[in-house]
């Protein structure tokens, strides 16, 4: 059986706006109005051309399952998007001052 | 194949309007939604409730189901002789074996003019899969190799089953807790030419006898004695590429962190993190004479008692 390397969605790796689109299940248009409205950060701008940190997948994701399973719209996703960053900020604030305590 | 009562799912009576299912669903996949919920089980929760909307809230497919008639939850059970003909678009010779309940309706066809499994010759993409994979810090530290057992949905063109699949997956060095990884093409079988899913792994790092992690950053007790504390002391200390001696500066307090730096969990590119022994004296449980006379003397020659 062929091993399959797993690439790491980290901030190392960059995926174009075509990428996204077609990891993310979300449509030009809507990843276009999240970048726009700051929910998605862009990594560099090459003229009409986006390009992303590979770590936006999951963001992008998680819009689309949102969207899909929650029925919000784009403003809601937006303001959902940046809620879960916010928890996840959180999370590794929390999960840094756990591992601080002695057992 | 079990069946699953989907009115029950979302508490619904069997006769509810469609507007009375859409409102169920809404409050009970806000609360149990995996992306925000912290409930108990919420994944297995929300997996029963979006199956149940997504075959109730389409007339033909509910009719369909309706036409199963009603039965326990989880009773075992097979669709009547000519169900999958007159509802699924199924022929002679449709077969129920490898199917769960939930994919008898995943891939129902209601554009069509009398329903049924979607049988058109255009390609379709194979569907995306993200699961949850648990790996050691050494693993985290080294890369590892995993082998997933899988039961991936696919579909012929006619028919539906369930195919088990073993996928082994290369870790690379440096996935942490969060971390998530693509496997390009590992998902489900295209269909007429579409292209492959993907497979998504979401990491979570097992908790470590000896090690905390945070990111990249790994956290260790180093337990002293109050002498080597106070006058500083050489000692070993436990990282994930072996031991290592660190020098503990004299004056040490409990809670001081010293940095190990780059001796954490690599990452792919960039410095690995860092390694912080968190210092905690630790008195013996008792003292004998000598020891209680020396912490009297220390006691009398600080001339503090805090």
């Amino acid at each position: 059986m062929n091993e399959t390397e797993a690439h790491c969605l980290d901030e190392h790796r960059v995926v174009s706006l075509h990428e996204l689109v077609e990891f993310s299940g979300l449509s030009r248009d809507e990843l276009l109005e999240l970048v726009q409205g700051g929910a998605i950060p862009v990594r560099e701008a090459q003229g009409t051309s986006y390009f992303f940190s590979a770590h936006v997948v999951t963001v992008a994701r998680t819009a689309c399952r949102l969207r899909d399973e929650l029925e919000l719209d784009m403003s809601g996703l937006a303001v959902a998007l940046r809620l879960l960053e916010r928890v996840h900020d959180l999370e590794g604030e929390i999960a840094r001052l756990r591992a601080l305590l002695p057992r | 194949m079990k069946y699953s009562d989907y009115y029950a799912a979302l508490g619904v009576a069997r006769g509810a309007a469609a507007e009375e299912i859409k409102k169920a669903y809404r409050r009970l996949a806000q609360k149990y939604h995996p992306d925000v919920s912290k409930e108990p089980e919420a994944e297995a929760r929300f997996k029963e409730i979006a199956e149940a909307y997504q075959t109730l809230k389409d007339p033909e497919k509910r009719a369909a189901y309706d036409a199963l008639g009603q039965r326990p939850q989880g009773e075992e059970f097979r669709p009547p002789p000519d169900w999958a003909r007159q509802h699924a678009g199924g022929g002679e010779g449709f077969s129920y074996e490898d199917l769960d309940f939930g994919d008898l309706f995943s891939r129902f066809n209601t554009r069509g003019a009398r329903g049924g499994f979607e049988r058109a010759n255009a390609s379709m993409p194979g569907q995306d899969f993200e699961i949850p994979a648990e790996i050691s810090i050494e693993d985290a530290f080294n890369g590892t190799t995993l082998e997933l057992q899988l039961s991936m949905p696919e579909y012929d063109g006619a028919q539906m089953r369930r195919v088990p699949q073993v996928v082994k997956a290369r870790i690379p060095p440096g996935a942490v807790d969060g971390q998530r990884l693509r496997l390009p093409g590992k998902g489900g079988k295209a269909f007429n030419g579409g292209r492959a899913g993907d497979l998504y792994l979401d990491i979570t790092l097992k908790p470590h006898p000896v090690f905390r992690a945070a990111d990249h950053d790994l956290f260790v007790d180093l337990k002293l004695a109050p002498w080597q504390a106070a006058l500083g002391a050489s000692v070993e200390v436990q990282t994930p590429g072996g031991p290592v001696n660190l020098k503990v500066r004299p004056g040490t307090s409990s809670g001081q962190k010293l940095r190990l730096a780059g001796r954490g969990l690599p990452r792919p590119r960039g410095a690995a993190g860092d390694l912080f022994a968190v210092a905690q004296i630790v008195l013996p449980a008792q003292l004998s004479e000598r020891e209680r006379g020396l912490y009297e003397e220390l006691r009398q020659a600080s001339g503090v008692d805090a």
